[in-house]
């Protein structure tokens, strides 16, 4: 019996320490990030690389200036979340108030399977579908554009943003649609001035995290939006997100030095912008489940 | 009504407009994919720098890499969610685990990837290498199995451990022989998720394990590897010469990998739901 009790006592240490791995690796992950890119906060200037517009690493002396690299990223995910956003709550309220069984029963893993494609796939389908035809559309140079980015990523922003207002929408009280019915209200009234106000904050929180997902995305950005790294003016000309610079770079740098520890230094803005969009999706949906 | 039928209407068309390109995706990768598509692509090498051959070494390379992951990411996630789910006590530690884990699924891949180079390429000195590839992925599938693990033990009725508890048996003895075995078919769901992710990912083991061009099969864990996805991006970007159907078949093969993990774990998980005994 004792013996049993000591082994209870070692299993349930050993599941703790397992349990909180999450937390720990969390903050393993801020730690590397910030010793991988502290001294480059030292030697060089914070407010050339927050404010400076010109990303030349390889000048004499470099340059890295994050302004067009944060710019890219901003304008393709603002253009991915203005396109899945309509899209993505129109699909979740057909599915959950609209659409038939059956058609829920298909359209839901069809969700799941859209979000489960590789964002090299995208990328390549971009590339070789996306691209021309912008390039053709708008009579363009060249299609690589932010648009094409803006594009395939509201691809992959549709399923998460669906799915978590779907999740809101159907999560209402029923009380809230029959006192509507009930006072006359027809079935789309009740939708449009009922369900969807008070599912107002889930809808909120999706499109944060559809937001975090487009912007921490790298292949499918770094494969259709041509990575020039000049300060965009419109969604018709290249541009190079945060994300596609660390991909494309980090392959050529010397590790320890100033150009590999600015990648690194994006990659630790890159992680507390996640962590903070997720903050505050977390943060809505808790208190609205309250 | 004649106003609500309209948008009810147009609610549909737009859905099913935007689930379309998924048939037209793999429409287009099949059709275009057939001049090459054999078994001698599939079994064969790449060969004349990627121009020409199969892609043998790059899905093995995708294999190794996708079970390695589930390897090590289960039991990590497993214990995680038996400590959320049975032994945390409600309150502020749980929480804490749930929003790091609600973060760490938020990551965005390329910081997983520069992660993996700062600690299992350079601090352990695993070098670029199938290892370090394999920790980098088992680090970002964590989410993934430890909320499925969740659902898993979740289903599971209370009076079942009840049952066991009256019977004398301890908490782990209950744990490991009534709960862990009823919860099984759900945490298969996560695992088979969490293959299909590790196959699919490509930023994270840019820099940890994939090798451009390596027409040979990982002898140790410390060797570099081919990998499927990355393989897809630099044949459709890298590579100027590559024949659109060598791309295409590649990105099909993919495709088709990861899209029969996933429905083979939405199949699983739906008959789970259903086939509820209790």
């Amino acid at each position: 019996m004792k013996r049993n009790r000591i082994g209870e006592i070692i299993v349930e240490r050993i599941i703790f320490i397992g349990g909180i791995s999450g937390v720990v690796i969390l903050f393993l992950i801020f730690l590397f990030l910030f010793k991988e890119s502290f001294t480059f906060f030292i030697r060089y200037p914070l407010k050339e690389f927050f404010f400076g517009k010109n990303w030349y690493p390889t000048s004499v002396p470099p340059k890295f200036g994050l302004i067009p690299l944060l710019l890219g990223s901003l304008l393709v995910t603002v253009g991915a979340i203005a396109i899945s956003l309509p899209l993505g709550v129109a699909c979740a309220i057909y599915i959950s108030e609209v659409a038939p069984g059956w058609a829920k029963e298909i359209l839901k893993p069809v969700m799941e399977l859209i979000a489960a494609i590789p964002s090299v796939v995208l990328g390549f389908i971009g590339l070789v579908i996306l691209v021309p035809l912008i390039k053709q559309a708008f009579h363009l140079p060249t299609g690589l554009t932010a648009l094409a980015g803006s594009i395939t990523l509201a691809f992959m922003a549709l399923p998460t943003i669906t799915s978590i207002s779907e999740d809101a929408l159907s999560a209402l009280p029923r009380d809230y649609k029959e006192a509507s019915f009930a006072l006359g209200a027809t079935h789309w009234q009740t939708i449009r001035y009922v369900l969807l106000p008070a599912a107002k904050p889930g809808i909120l929180a999706a499109t944060m995290l559809g937001l975090g997902r487009a912007i921490g995305e790298t292949m499918a950005v770094l494969m259709v939006t041509g990575n020039a790294a000049v300060i965009p003016h419109t969604f018709l000309q290249p541009v190079r997100t945060m994300t596609a610079t660390i991909a494309m770079e980090m392959g050529e740098v010397v590790q320890g030095g100033l150009h590999y520890q600015a990648l690194f230094a994006i990659g630790l803005i890159l992680f507390l912008i996640s962590f903070v969009v997720n903050f505050i999706a977390e943060w809505v949906i808790s208190r609205q489940k309250r | 009504m004649r106003y609500q039928k309209v948008i009810f209407t147009l609610l549909a068309i737009i859905t099913f407009l935007t689930v379309l390109p998924l048939l037209f995706i793999f429409g287009l990768l099949i059709y275009h994919s057939i001049p090459v598509l054999s078994l001698k692509f599939i079994f064969g090498y790449p060969k004349e720098g990627m121009t020409a051959g199969g892609i043998f070494p790059a899905l093995v390379g995708t294999l190794y890499l996708a079970l390695g992951t589930a390897f090590i990411s289960l039991p990590l996630g497993i214990i995680t969610a038996i400590y959320l789910n049975e032994y945390a006590p409600k309150g502020k530690i749980s929480r804490l685990i749930r929003i790091a884990i609600v973060n760490l699924a938020g990551v965005p891949s390329v910081v997983y990837g520069l992660f993996g180079l700062a600690v299992f390429v350079m601090f352990f000195h695993f070098g670029v290498s199938l290892l370090a590839g394999i920790f980098t992925l088992s680090i970002l599938v964590l989410p993934i199995v430890i909320t499925a693990a969740e659902e898993g033990l979740r289903a599971v009725p209370m009076s079942f451990r009840e049952a066991s508890l009256a019977l004398g048996a301890t908490k782990w003895q209950t744990i490991w022989k009534i709960v862990l075995p009823n919860a099984l078919p759900g945490i298969a769901t996560g695992a088979i998720l969490s293959i299909s992710r590790a196959a699919g990912e490509t930023a994270p083991i840019l820099f940890t394990c994939a090798a451009f061009y390596l027409p040979r099969l990982p002898k140790s864990p410390f060797d570099e590897v081919m990998a499927l996805p990355y393989h897809v991006y630099v044949i459709s970007t890298q590579v100027p010469d590559a024949p659109l159907s060598i791309q295409y078949g590649a990105t099909l093969v993919l495709l088709a990998l990861v899209f029969s993990l996933n429905l083979i774990a939405i199949i699983w998980r739906m008959r789970i739901r259903r086939a509820k005994k209790w």
